[in-house]
């Protein structure tokens, strides 16, 4: 699968899950209107996601463009590239701005897996599942007045429910159908062979 | 059908779709750029193959244009990628930045940011360049890697952006699976009073459903008020549809669309056999408005979203540090000649930055006169720092040396196109949209500032 080309790409293999259907981890939560830019800032567009070690190290900028006095908790801490939360909690609209499919690679990059929204915009919303990089699961409820950044949940794709650790209480999310094989296959190509849609 | 349901009915080979549908859509042209692009290359050699070929090296149209005129070493080798690729591929439409098809970009800081440092063929900020260079066409489906490609809705064509992957799937098989948008109709009527732009129309039009009141959804612009608008105001408005979360925008076909499209399909040789869409008796809406232009009044998005709409005269307490004209939504060649009107004789009191979004752009106001100056010399007698670097520039912050950028937590009036926390730079900055008009006043006044006070008699 690996391209020879004089300029170097050298070209990661979409990380297939092992159809992993529930998450236990802390949680790290956002308000609404998280666009692009914070997700990914627009300096770090340099960077090109199918190169391995920029892929790796756009990870490393993950929401980091939130601002430091809404959030003193980092998604990702200096220095590392992974972040502790593999699922994010957020509010309304999230991912809205641009078309750049760098922001959920980036994400995922950095070991998130799940976001859980109230709403998504359509380009991110889109982009996760393509890339499969992230589950986009949309909750009725605003879960990110419910619940704040450390809380420990557990996720269940197959009953689509996030659980509080601590309390026990179940909140729904709409189920993620069609999606939830493509993010499960690592994405459109996989899926569309893994399916036939195009040859192997 | 809307417009839209119309266009995509066509290009999936069906007599009729309808909102909520999935669909398989075959392209007519692919727009990538340098941040887009290497890794959509990236992703096309990654799943077709390292020997693919592109599905028609004729629809691909390839626009260096965000992180050009920059010191910042990736992004330069970006550009570089492009061209290899190109060459490997034999695409017909790449905008380079250098005339050497063998070069290598390499951006020269001692000649400073604002002299010309780009060859013959450079063609600016891509949703301008597209139709100035013969690629946007009635009827047709453009799908391009970056947001702002609804802007191409004002020729009547489904235009939108899509992520890499996307981009790579279509870039091997000319195809994409889409579901077919519900459409939000506003209707124009009248004529904007003068000081009211454009820029002022979908100001008003995303502060009446929200930031995020189009998600998934086409926009259609219809209704007399719509038809006397010019192309490039047509344009403004119809880019900034996903500043609503639209899928689209949309206008109506007519003399205007066809006199623009036919003479840029001559100028530049491109294909120029295209099928407009009509409106049908049948159209199902979401949403319904009708908006008077003639009651619209300066309008601004006020830091941190582009629905947060107030009218320019209740902000005059807001003190600013900058202004800045450019970007595909206000640096067209009639946004700097209104800029220009207010400040022809007039100083600005805050530093303003002036970047044309095309090279021909620049030309424009180079050549233009007003009396014995060119628009160009006006503006810079008032004070503007212009460049001739025509591109992207600061409308996304970019690399920390990039021309206008905010390195610090500045309050600056724009008129692009996007304003959440961070998108000009730093991440503490403030972004307030406008129109042109507005810009210009608010750069004499040092303050938010309704354009009607500085009009000229």
């Amino acid at each position: 699968m690996k391209a020879e080309k004089s300029i170097e790409i050298t070209l990661p293999t979409p990380q297939s899950s092992a159809m992993q259907s529930v998450f236990t981890g802390p949680v790290y939560v956002v308000r609404d209107n998280i666009d692009t830019d914070q997700i990914i800032p627009a300096q770090y567009l340099n960077l090109v996601p199918t190169i391995a070690e920029e892929y790796e190290k756009l990870g490393s900028y993950a929401l980091c463009g939130l601002p430091d006095e809404l959030y003193p908790e980092r998604f990702v801490r200096e220095g590392q590239l992974d972040s502790d939360y593999a699922i994010v909690v957020a509010g309304r609209n999230f991912g809205c701005g641009s078309s750049r499919e760098h922001a959920p690679i980036a994400m995922g990059s950095a070991n998130g897996r799940i976001v859980v929204a109230e709403s998504f915009a359509r380009i991110f919303f889109r982009n996760c599942v393509s890339t499969g990089e992230l589950y986009p699961c949309e909750s009725a409820e605003r879960l990110c007045d419910i619940l704040k950044t450390g809380d420990i949940v557990t996720v269940d794709l197959d009953a689509s429910t996030v659980t509080v650790n601590a309390t026990g209480v179940k909140h729904p999310f709409k189920p993620l159908g069609d999606v939830r094989p493509v993010v499960d296959a690592g994405g459109l190509f996989n899926y569309a062979r893994q399916t036939g849609m195009i040859s192997k | 059908m809307t417009l839209t349901e119309k266009i995509l009915a066509r290009a999936s080979g069906k007599a009729r779709v309808q909102a909520g549908d999935n669909i398989w859509v075959k392209a007519d042209v692919l727009m990538t750029h340098d941040v887009c692009g290497p890794g959509t290359i990236g992703v096309f050699k990654r799943e077709f193959g390292a020997t693919a070929k592109v599905w028609d090296r004729n629809r691909i149209v390839i626009i260096p244009d965000h992180y050009i005129f920059t010191s910042d070493s990736k992004s330069n080798r970006n550009v570089d990628i492009l061209r290899e690729f190109v060459k490997e591929q034999d695409i017909t439409y790449f905008y380079d930045i250098i005339d050497d098809p063998s070069g290598k970009w390499v951006f020269d800081a001692s000649k400073g940011l604002l002299k010309r440092q780009f060859g013959s063929r450079y063609a600016g900020v891509c949703h301008a360049a597209l139709p100035q260079k013969g690629h946007t066409r009635p009827g047709e489906v453009l799908f391009g890697t970056d947001s702002h490609t609804c802007m191409a809705g004002a020729f009547n064509q489904f235009a939108t952006g899509i992520g890499n992957t996307d981009a790579g799937f279509v870039m091997g098989t000319g195809k994409l699976l889409l579901k077919v948008p519900e459409t939000m109709h506003f209707r124009l009527e009248g004529a904007l009073q003068p000081g009211v732009m454009a820029k002022d129309i979908i100001l008003h039009c995303i502060g009446e459903i929200g930031f995020d009141g189009a998600t998934y959804r086409a926009l259609q612009f219809d209704g007399a008020g719509a038809t006397g608008l010019s192309m490039d105001d047509r344009m403004t408005i119809a880019n900034m549809a996903i500043e609503a979360g639209g899928k689209n925008g949309i206008f109506e076909y007519d003399g205007q669309t066809k006199a623009f499209v036919d003479h840029r399909c001559k100028l530049n040789g491109t294909r120029a056999d295209y099928q407009p869409v009509e409106r049908d008796q049948d159209e199902t809406f979401v949403y319904e408005k009708t908006i008077d232009l003639s009651l619209l009044e300066p309008t601004v998005a006020c830091h941190p979203d582009p629905g947060q709409r107030k009218l320019a005269r209740e902000l005059g307490n807001i003190k600013l540090d900058r202004a800045y004209m450019g970007s595909c939504t206000g640096g067209k060649t009639s946004d700097f000649l209104e800029f220009a009107r207010l400040l022809n004789g007039k100083r600005v009191v805050i530093d303003t930055f002036g970047v044309p979004a095309t090279p021909e752009i620049a030309h424009d106001l180079q050549t233009a006169r007003w009396g014995d100056k060119t628009v160009w010399q006006i503006l810079l007698d008032a004070g503007v720092q212009m460049t001739e670097n025509a591109g992207c520039s600061a409308c996304l912050g970019g690399p920390v040396d990039t021309f206008g950028r905010m390195n610090a937590p500045l309050k600056c009036i724009s008129a692009t196109n996007r304003n959440f926390p961070g998108r000009m730079g730093h991440k503490d900055s403030q972004v307030f949209l406008a129109s042109p008009a507005t810009v210009a006043a608010s750069a004499l006044a040092g303050k938010i500032t309704d354009p009607r006070e500085y009009l000229p008699s």
